[in-house]
């Protein structure tokens, strides 16, 4: 089993089978033909129409603001719900807390944006609140779901991380709230790092959830992508989908380097 | 944490997430639940209010016709059915296809296994949708598997492959891949490598180590994995809306049929309320996988 041939083997074909789409979606974005798959020769055309469609420029501005918003609130709140999980052992309540932080990560889609949709109208019926709907609920909806994931990325970290700096400054005289900027904080920073890009990628590719939660006048990125793609293939979607794998390899390429770089420094947060 | 922090600090911590998963995740439940049982109406919102005050009467109207609709009408039991199939068959797929990664990585040189990990992350960091709509220029007709196959002679007419079941299978399989993988690695990484050993030293052939060592112990990896395929599969709604037929029946896809083209909110939140009961007992399990997978109980 150890030094056969049919482990690597498989595995080889496993990563090839989930780099393959990706390969094609790149290659033919480069493609002059407006016949997606057929390819007739070397083009940045479909780039240059991109850029020249204002509806898609128009959705990717809602995306991203979307994204910013919901990804910095759902890093401040992940990182609460996380802290909780980690170091406040048993209280009234815990098995409820811990439910409603893990259970956003498996739940459908299609109920999550459901039920958020609900409780928006009947929010507004009873209170007012929003009144309709558009970029805030949007923002409420991915911060919620988002925060699921900032938590355990998190709680992983606080987890794994020595706790005997922070029992030494205590033992020095600090203070809880100083102990935890000064210390924990930076130690499980990497994480923050990561579950914020996390949260902000998560964000920007929601369809569905903010499918229902959307109003008139907020299309974003995916709903705009959808319903292009759903008339069948089309090559700017090819080139602004190269676009989007670019930046996100080049971002989680960044901050790997970043935490590798810093790994050393673990062991010395002062440094 | 208990000696960081007052009794008042730890409080306000607890409650501004508490709070925020109270009212934007738990409620909701319940405003999905009510309006199951309500009326639909031509109306803004279009279903007519559960209970009414009149001159010091109150009037519950409880609509179970939403229901009983699901049951009468067989297109829900099937659309039901079929997505259990489905997300279970693709569970069994990805097992199949990442418990070989898996392993790999498990195996592989300790420097080496972050880089494998990341290379089974990253697709899940590009988008979702992006991806599923890459198969679509694979998978058609005059796609780029169709016309590979015709010009090396294997086939001379295309094979229908987009909107099918096996489009919806692969969809699903490739989307959710990762998520078998990681649970499953992180469970493999953690046994220690004298069993094999010892295995092998007793003269047990490399295929009887692995099905009386490794498969046993790799049970709570293979569980979270797969529940991790499962759950969230039965409720898809891109893949199939994207790569399936308009026969392929996926609730997800039904529900969302019932909200925006039908306009029907009472009957999607009854699919909706239906769906939870039927996943409450996955995700439980889940939760005992993990925790079992990481060594924690």
């Amino acid at each position: 089993m150890k030094r056969g041939w049919f482990v690597p083997i498989a595995a080889s074909l496993g990563f090839a089978f989930l780099y393959l789409p990706i390969v094609s979606l790149v290659i033919y974005s480069f493609n002059e033909s407006k016949l997606v798959t057929v390819w007739s020769r070397f083009s940045t055309k479909w780039y240059g129409e991109l850029f020249r469609d204002p509806q898609i420029l128009q959705a990717a501005w809602v995306s991203l603001k979307i994204a910013l918003i919901s990804a910095s609130v759902a890093l401040v709140l992940g990182t609460l719900a996380a802290l909780v999980l980690a170091r406040f052992g048993r209280f009234a309540g815990r098995t409820l807390f811990n439910g409603m932080t893990t259970a956003p990560l498996v739940m459908p889609e299609v109920i999550t944006g459901l039920s958020l949709l609900l409780l928006f109208v009947s929010m507004e019926l009873t209170f007012g609140w929003p009144a309709g709907r558009g970029l805030t609920t949007i923002i409420i909806a991915h911060t919620t779901f988002c925060m699921a994931y900032v938590a355990v990325v998190v709680q992983s970290r606080l987890v794994d991380m020595d706790r005997s700096t922070e029992e030494a400054a205590l033992d020095l005289g600090a203070t809880p709230v100083r102990v935890f900027f000064d210390i924990t904080l930076p130690t499980i920073a990497p994480a923050l790092v990561s579950g914020w890009l996390l949260a902000f990628t998560l964000s920007l590719d929601d369809l569905v959830i903010a499918s229902f939660v959307s109003g008139p006048g907020a299309s974003t990125l995916p709903m705009v992508i959808f319903s292009k793609v759903r008339l069948g293939v089309s090559p700017d979607v090819n080139a602004l989908a190269t676009l989007m794998i670019a930046v996100v390899s080049v971002g989680v390429l960044g901050s790997l380097w970043i935490m590798n770089r810093r790994k050393p420094t673990n062991r010395n947060p002062q440094a | 944490m208990r000696r960081l922090l007052g009794a008042s600090g730890k409080r306000w911590v607890v409650s501004v997430p508490g709070l925020w998963l109270f009212v934007f995740f738990l409620v909701p439940f319940l405003v999905v639940a009510k309006l199951s049982l309500s009326e639909a109406a031509i109306a803004r919102p279009p279903y007519l209010p559960l209970w009414e005050w009149d001159d010091d009467y109150l009037t519950v109207t409880l609509n179970i016709g939403n229901y009983r609709y699901l049951i009468e009408d067989t297109l829900y039991i099937n659309a039901f059915l079929e997505s259990l199939r489905i997300a279970f068959f693709s569970a069994i797929f990805c097992l199949i296809i990442g418990y070989p990664m898996a392993w790999y990585i498990a195996r592989a040189r300790a420097d080496r296994r972050n880089f494998l990990l990341m290379l089974v992350i990253l697709p899940f960091w590009t988008s979702f949708l992006l991806r599923v709509y890459a198969w679509i220029g694979l998978l058609k007709p005059n796609g780029v598997i169709n016309n590979m196959l015709m010009g090396i002679g294997v086939i001379d007419q295309p094979i229908p492959m987009l909107q099918t079941d096996f489009a919806v299978y692969l969809g699903i399989v490739y989307t959710y891949l990762p998520f078998l993988v990681l649970p499953l690695y992180a469970n493999l990484v953690k046994l220690d490598e004298s069993l094999f050993e010892a295995a092998e030293d007793l003269g047990a052939k490399p295929v009887h180590t692995f099905l009386t060592v490794t498969l046993p112990l790799s049970m709570p990896g293979m569980l979270a994995g797969c529940l991790l395929v499962f759950i969230p599969a039965v409720g898809e709604f891109v893949i199939p809306a994207l790569l399936g037929g308009a026969d392929t029946l996926m609730i997800g896809k039904v529900l969302w049929t019932e909200f925006f083209n039908n306009r029907d909110w009472p009957v999607a939140s009854a699919v909706a309320m239906v769906m939870l009961v039927i996943l409450v007992l996955p995700i439980m399990l889940l939760r005992n996988a993990q925790s079992a997978a990481e060594g924690r109980t």
